[in-house]
């Protein structure tokens, strides 16, 4: 009993960060089309950013989901405004450019920040089930991970912007014809999307400890998911992390967490190989 | 007149190569010559199957450090370096085969074959990071985990396992390799089968209606890649004497691909001439530590893609052809004129 509701925490912990690590990604690539190789640095980046405002003093949560969100999000601006927008449209030059932008940010991180572990302690102290502890700040990923899909949904499903966005990624033309400047929606989303990947950096940093590669960590895992996913930007992200996260658990469980990991790749290979579409370009068609 | 250019432009090409071979050590010490040959070679098989084939692998890391596993672990158990050569380049290539073969009978395309490449990459590093363990053995040989393979046989001159080529002779073994690959990818690129690629790189659709199979021929092309590949690989374990998973790291694929863009796709002599003049300019930056090494990387890498997107060797010979032009364009009229008259 104690056993099952430990696996059941876990497996849904296992889910909620990868929902977490791609949440941004789902944003810049599913909505975009721009992909982003440096969405594990923007990750970095809010890690180093919470740390660097705790180590000022700030309270934590207000440095985890305020703070680096927002700092993430200007350094994306600075990014979309530079690079980015120059690149629309042209899938494989976003990829390389944004290859170089993440290794740029790996080098000024060392820079900065020196090659050396930083991280600070888990603000949520942990609790025992029967014979087993359990890590309470686990619960508060999920919890975060949920709210921000549901408050991803009431954006794009719920508000006018949220429309305006999702009818300009589609017909850029036609939002320019009503009256409304792709170019700034653009921007705006791109702005929201490394906000996001700065948010799930800031929560997932206390747990890892930061090292300035700690970004090369994410991006195979958030790529795979959202690319998995297919077309439908939310249904896609929850299904295929809830599948990842179950296959990735389960190895973890029965042989050891590498093989779990190694696992996760190996189902995402044969995933995209049988749906080349994504999960969603299968089952869900249409769903947001 | 084909066969005439073609043997017209392999004379000109060893020429260069044997003065380029005797030169340049009185320039860089050899040790490093050899190694910037080492990834020349590794750059020209990532600039074969992308810049010809429009196949942009991630994962060219992962048979460059599968060569060089591949020829450490069978050098430890055969003790002579004939077989554990061949055999690095064969490994390789049956494992691109495979997943070529999965990938491109499954109509994968760009961005998608680049993800999995990656994702492969990223497995077999993760994979040969765990091995640290005595109960990853194969045949004599420990992989080892992160603390890599050391002490395993060098080459040595076939048949005689005591007659160890290093130094010197090393160097000018690795550069006859590059000029023999060289040559085999020119042959390649010339004969029909490096020309249906291109038509493949430009547009699949029309070469499948040609009545091509597209699948089947990127599959070849992928393996002969790998295969070039797993050859530098096996040159570079026994340049380094000792192979590392950082081989397979998504760094090193990271830089196969700048060297190909810096140097300039659809060439031969590009991500030759982009590997070895990137991997000089780390070296000399590593002497420095003002400036991290990856910030100057990144940046170069962008700037390209922003401003010099085909590189450096098309730019270069686009320059040169204008300049040409120009001279032409001056003195062609006045010769015109001169026959209306005459």
């Amino acid at each position: 009993m104690d056993l099952s509701f430990v696996i059941l925490v876990e497996v849904l912990y296992a889910i909620a960060s990868l929902v977490l690590i791609s949440a941004g990604l789902a944003v810049v690539f599913g909505m975009m089309k721009v992909i982003n190789l440096a969405h594990g640095e923007f990750m970095m980046m809010g890690g180093y950013a919470t740390i660097t405002a705790v180590n000022l003093g700030m309270n934590v949560f207000v440095a985890m989901l305020l703070i680096a969100p927002l700092v993430v999000g200007l350094i994306g601006l600075v990014v979309e405004r530079l690079v980015i927008r120059r690149l629309y449209g042209r899938l494989v030059d976003t990829m390389l450019a944004t290859w170089g932008l993440s290794l740029m940010f790996i080098g000024l991180a060392t820079m900065i920040f020196g090659n050396t572990t930083t991280g600070i302690s888990t603000p949520i102290t942990g609790f025992t089930v029967g014979d087993y502890q359990i890590n309470g700040y686990n619960f508060f990923i999920i919890v975060v991970s949920i709210v921000l899909v549901l408050c991803m949904l009431a954006v794009l499903k719920g508000t006018r912007a949220g429309l305006i966005a999702r009818g300009t990624m589609q017909r850029s033309d036609m939002a320019a014809a009503l009256g409304y400047s792709p170019d700034r929606i653009y921007m705006a989303t791109f702005f929201c999307g490394s906000a996001l990947s700065g948010l799930a950096g800031a929560v997932l940093a206390p747990l890892v400890g930061l090292v300035p590669t700690s970004g090369g960590a994410y991006i195979a895992k958030a790529f795979i998911t959202v690319i998995a996913g297919g077309p439908s930007l939310i249904a896609g992200l929850v299904s295929s992390a809830t599948s990842f996260g179950l296959v990735s658990q389960i190895f973890t469980f029965t042989i050891s967490p590498v093989i779990g990991e190694v696992a996760l790749l190996v189902a995402a290979v044969i995933v995209l190989r049988l749906m080349p579409q994504g999960i969603t370009g299968r089952f869900f068609k249409g769903k947001l | 007149m084909m066969q005439g250019s073609g043997r017209r432009d392999v004379l000109i090409t060893l020429l260069v190569a044997a003065l380029l071979i005797w030169v340049m050590p009185s320039m860089i010490a050899t040790y490093t010559l050899t190694v910037l040959i080492i990834y020349g070679m590794l750059g020209l098989s990532l600039g074969l199957i992308w810049g010809f084939g429009g196949i942009l692998c991630f994962g060219q890391a992962a048979f460059f450090g599968l060569g060089a596993y591949t020829y450490a672990i069978a050098a430890i158990n055969i003790g002579e370096s004939t077989v554990p050569m061949i055999l690095a380049v064969l490994v390789p290539a049956l494992f691109a085969t495979i997943l070529g073969a999965i990938m491109f009978y499954g109509r994968l395309m760009d961005v998608y074959l680049g993800v999995i490449t990656l994702v492969v990459t990223l497995i077999l590093f993760k994979f040969v990071n765990t091995t640290a363990g005595p109960q990853y053995v194969i045949g004599k040989a420990r992989i080892g985990g992160y603390n890599g393979i050391p002490g395993f046989q060098t080459l040595n001159v076939p048949g005689d396992s005591g007659a160890y080529i290093w130094g010197d002779p090393f160097y000018y073994v690795c550069a006859a390799a590059l000029v023999i690959v060289f040559l085999l990818v020119t042959w390649l690129l010339r004969s029909s089968f490096g020309r249906i690629a291109v038509g493949i790189r430009e547009n699949e659709v029309r070469m499948a209606l040609l009545g091509y199979d597209v699948a089947a021929r990127k599959t070849v092309l992928f393996t002969i890649g790998a295969a070039i590949a797993g050859l530098s690989g096996a040159l570079f374990a026994n340049w380094s004497e000792i192979v590392t998973p950082s081989l397979f790291s998504l760094s090193q694929s990271a830089e196969i691909i700048i060297w190909c863009i810096v140097g300039g796709l659809g060439t031969r002599i590009g991500p030759i001439l982009g590997a070895a003049g990137l991997a000089y300019l780390k070296f000399m930056l590593g002497q420095q530590s003002v400036i991290d090494n990856t910030l100057i990387t990144g940046l170069i890498l962008v700037l390209f893609v922003l401003f010099l997107p085909r590189g450096l060797m098309p730019a270069v010979a686009g320059l040169w052809r204008r300049i040409f032009a120009r001279m032409r364009r001056r003195t062609q009229p006045r010769t015109m004129r001169r026959a209306r008259h005459g």
